[in-house]
């Protein structure tokens, strides 16, 4: 459980990045921590695995005041996917870089090939095991950063802007396997500005501007409240656009997902009709 | 690392900033051939105390003070061993040393300083692009001037990536503090690495966007901006040319007293 | 009269074993705001580089058939040369912008043309004013937000006025606000100073309101070409899975099973809010 406390932190520029945050995230809970770029996203999942440590305030991570703890210990227990992988990749082949944190960990050398190997296989990367990470493609590389995290099998996934860049089937297949980390029963933090991603994921949603959060709850109800879209500078997934420019009608605001959409309109063209 | 804060530019609108770079650069180096032409305490401590009012008409006090502190340390270095050597070959073993050789060590001290206070100086008022201006407009050629603004354009990028790589490997369990002397130096690896991918891949995409805002369509470039020499620039090239004058003629016909034979015992 | 004219190009990058774009034939006329489009991997960027001649002159490799970019021909041209008549914007913010200053950034290609002083400095201001970058003049590059610092990129290029614009996904590293601002500021240039537009974007969601010509591109070839309606709403979108609009999406599924039939299929919120008040006031009356 990630528990924050009424949480200041301050950069050394003096930069005030966060202001007063609050937040518990219960085991097993998916997130999507959104935003506005410089809304202060990014600074506060760095909490969770001690990167950063609040001026004000505390951070517990399943009880542990991360001021106490090294970052190596929390991190045994909280994956952080960087945004861009070729700030990870410097091992000569796929296999070392994603035994690279095991190693760190203190893994037995036995237990380490069986992990690698099923990192590797559930991210269909077995057949570049000895390829070099530098020879693969953007994609690819990402999946072998992925690899490298998931590999030590943390029980909390923090996913830094995970969609940039990503063509929609790299994002559909991204929304696939949260859902199989999920099913794991991993808690899931992703920080994303991607609307339309989050719309098709519908996770609960804390949205954040200027240091402070702002609200905190599902995503189709938090995407869709006119006020608060406004306030944090977000764009609203287009199905919920339609909706809002309809509501004149009748029709329920709170719509994000396209299925839901049919349905819901061919429910009111029946009730109309008859 | 302190010392280098004393050479980065900061922005400000003093008169000193204002002055075209190329005048004073012409000061420091006569500076700096003042300060190798005298090996006598007296003349060298004059020089350093010069200084002082431009500093303070600049502003910069702060930055400069930290940069003599950095300094501070490798100063130390130059009077031990400067003493030490000469001290060993010229008389040992009588003790104790003689005040001339304490002076001339103190001397030898006392120019280093003089130079990084005057390099200090230059760096902390001219901006990076005026110098690259200075440069290019003193005929060096713009590949050069180019590449010393863009590496400098880019220094704060680089140092915020660095801190990235570092943040993404300390999370999957790299510990820089841990480990012998030996551990620690592979330990920077995981960092090193990233870097020099990334910075080779930077070049590509500059190289690319430089070709395509049309990188050599001319022989004859032009520059948005001209640095002109102004009356406040010709004064501080006559003031260094009048101090260098000052400084032939002491040493030409003046006998310089040791410092110590001016103090009243 | 065709502005862009490619003829069975293909590409190959040096010690690569594929071909990066195959036999590919579009023509894009002046004045159009192309949308290019397609997954990763697909040849949009290696097409772009060839219309303003990094490829072949930067990527040296064997660039086959016929391209023409404003009445020059690609093979024969120096890329300082078609530079004049293309301008390109990377997608990476910070990597196209070299100077200290904003101003001196944007003056980079004019400096390079070797153009006087006072003709610069009208074509910088105009260039920051029409990029609504006025205020950001003296600023350093690395002070400011990423889309700040594309719009310094699209003045930068915008000041040497080129006839064509190429942009290879610049809102990538663009939050949803600040990629908006650069789809209007781009529109701008098309509408209201006729620059033809060629914008390489998955994010079709927010772009596609602003285009009269979409390509789609899979494995180097040209499998989709025509306005944006018509491409969108058509089946091999949906098998290559283009991410098309959730507003096209959604007509496709409405239709499905005799269900609710809009006149046209829309591309963007605000057609398909209209199209569905019209269908649904109609059956109300």
């Amino acid at each position: 459980m990630i528990e924050v406390k009424d949480m200041h932190f301050k950069y050394p520029s003096g930069v005030e990045a966060l202001r007063g945050v609050t937040l518990t995230i219960p085991n097993g809970d998916f997130v999507a921590v959104m935003g506005q770029n410089g809304a202060g996203k990014t600074t506060l999942v760095k909490h969770f695995n001690g990167l950063l440590k609040p001026t004000k305030g505390d951070v517990l991570i399943d009880g542990v005041n991360t001021r106490d703890v090294s970052i190596a210990k929390l991190a045994r227990n909280v994956g952080f996917v960087f945004q861009n992988p070729d700030h990870q990749l410097f091992c000569e082949t796929v296999e070392e870089e994603v035994a690279f944190a095991l190693r760190n960990f203190g893994f037995e050398k036995d237990i380490i090939s069986k992990r690698v190997t099923w990192a590797l296989n559930l991210l269909a990367l077995t057949q570049y095991r000895q390829t070099s990470p530098f020879m693969l493609s953007g994609g690819e590389r990402k999946r072998v950063a992925l690899a490298s995290v998931l590999a030590w099998d943390p029980k909390i996934v923090i996913l830094d802007e995970p969609t940039i860049g990503q063509d929609h089937q790299q994002k559909e297949k991204l929304r696939q396997f949260i859902i199989q980390l999920r099913e794991q029963k991993k808690t899931i933090v992703i920080v994303t500005h991607d609307v339309e991603f989050v719309a098709e994921c519908n996770p609960r949603v804390v949205l954040m501007t200027e240091g402070k959060i702002v609200a905190d709850g599902n995503a189709d109800k938090i995407l869709t409240d006119r006020d608060v879209v406004a306030k944090a500078s977000i764009v609203p997934p287009q199905i919920a656009q339609i909706f809002m420019q309809l509501a004149d009608l009748g029709l329920p605001t709170n719509v994000i997902d396209v299925y839901e959409a049919r349905k819901i309109l061919l429910d009111f063209m029946e009730a109309h009709n008859s | 690392m302190s010392v280098f804060d004393g050479l980065k530019f900061r922005r400000a609108s003093s008169p000193i900033h204002r002055l075209d770079p190329r005048a004073k650069f012409f000061y420091v180096i006569i500076l700096f051939v003042i300060a190798v032409m005298f090996y006598q305490l007296l003349p060298l401590i004059i020089l350093f105390l010069i200084q002082i009012p431009f500093v303070l008409l600049a502003g910069v006090q702060r930055e400069w003070i930290r940069s003599m502190k950095g300094a501070s340390f490798l100063a130390t270095m130059i009077f031990v061993f400067n003493f030490g050597f000469n001290y060993l070959y010229t008389e040992y073993p009588r003790f104790p040393p003689s005040a001339s050789l304490i002076e001339y060590s103190l001397a030898m001290t006392f120019r280093f300083i003089v130079l990084v206070e005057s390099f200090s100086m230059f760096f902390l008022t001219t901006s990076p692009d005026l110098l690259g201006l200075a440069l290019e407009q003193s005929h060096v050629p713009y590949e050069f001037c180019f590449a010393f603004t863009t590496a400098v354009r880019f220094v704060p990028v680089l140092a915020e990536e660095a801190q990235t790589i570092m943040d993404a490997q300390k999370s999957r369990g790299l510990e820089l503090e841990k480990g012998n002397f030996l551990k620690r130096i592979r330990n920077y690896i995981p960092i090193l690495i990233p870097l020099i991918v990334s910075a080779i891949r930077r070049s590509l995409e500059l190289a690319e966007a430089m070709e395509s805002r049309a990188w050599g369509a001319s022989e004859n470039r032009t520059n948005l901006y001209v640095l002109k020499l102004r009356k406040d620039d010709v004064a501080l090239v006559a003031i260094a040319i009048g101090m260098l004058a000052l400084a032939v003629y002491v040493w030409l016909y003046i006998k310089i007293p040791l410092l110590t034979t001016l103090i009243p015992r | 009269m065709a502005l862009i004219e490619a003829k069975n190009l293909t590409y190959t990058y040096p010690g690569a074993t594929k071909q990066s774009i195959q036999d590919v034939s579009i023509t894009i006329e002046k004045g159009d705001f192309v949308i290019l489009t397609g997954p990763s991997g697909c040849g949009k960027t290696t097409l772009c580089r060839c219309f303003n001649g990094l490829i072949p002159h930067f990527y040296s490799g064997k660039l086959e058939g016929n391209l023409n970019v404003a009445n020059l021909k690609v093979a024969d041209s120096k890329i300082h040369e078609l530079a004049k008549h293309v301008g390109f914007v990377f997608q990476n913010p910070e990597n196209q912008l070299f100077a200290l200053s904003v101003e001196k950034d944007v003056a980079f290609g004019l400096e390079n043309f070797g153009m006087p002083r006072d003709e610069m400095r009208k074509r910088v201001n105009w260039a920051l004013q029409t990029a609504d970058i006025e205020n950001l003049r003296e600023r350093a590059p690395h002070e400011l937000s990423g889309g700040q610092q594309q719009r310094v990129a699209i003045a930068s290029v915008l000041a040497m006025q080129p006839e064509v614009m190429v942009l290879d996904e610049p809102t990538s590293f663009l939050d949803p606000l600040g990629a908006l601002k650069i789809f209007q500021v781009i529109n701008e240039l098309n509408k209201k100073l006729g620059i033809t537009v060629v914008l390489v974007e998955h994010r079709l969601d927010l772009a596609s309101k602003y285009a009269n010509h979409v390509i789609v591109m899979d494995e180097g070839k040209i499998v989709l070409d025509g306005e944006p309606r018509s491409v969108f709403n058509s089946e091999e979108a949906r098998l290559i899975g283009v991410g098309i609009p959730k507003a096209t999406r959604l007509y496709q599924i409405l239709k499905d099973d005799n269900g609710i039939r809009l006149s046209k299929a829309p591309v963007n919120s605000e057609e398909a809010a209209q199209l569905l008040r019209e269908v649904l006031m109609r059956d109300r009356s």
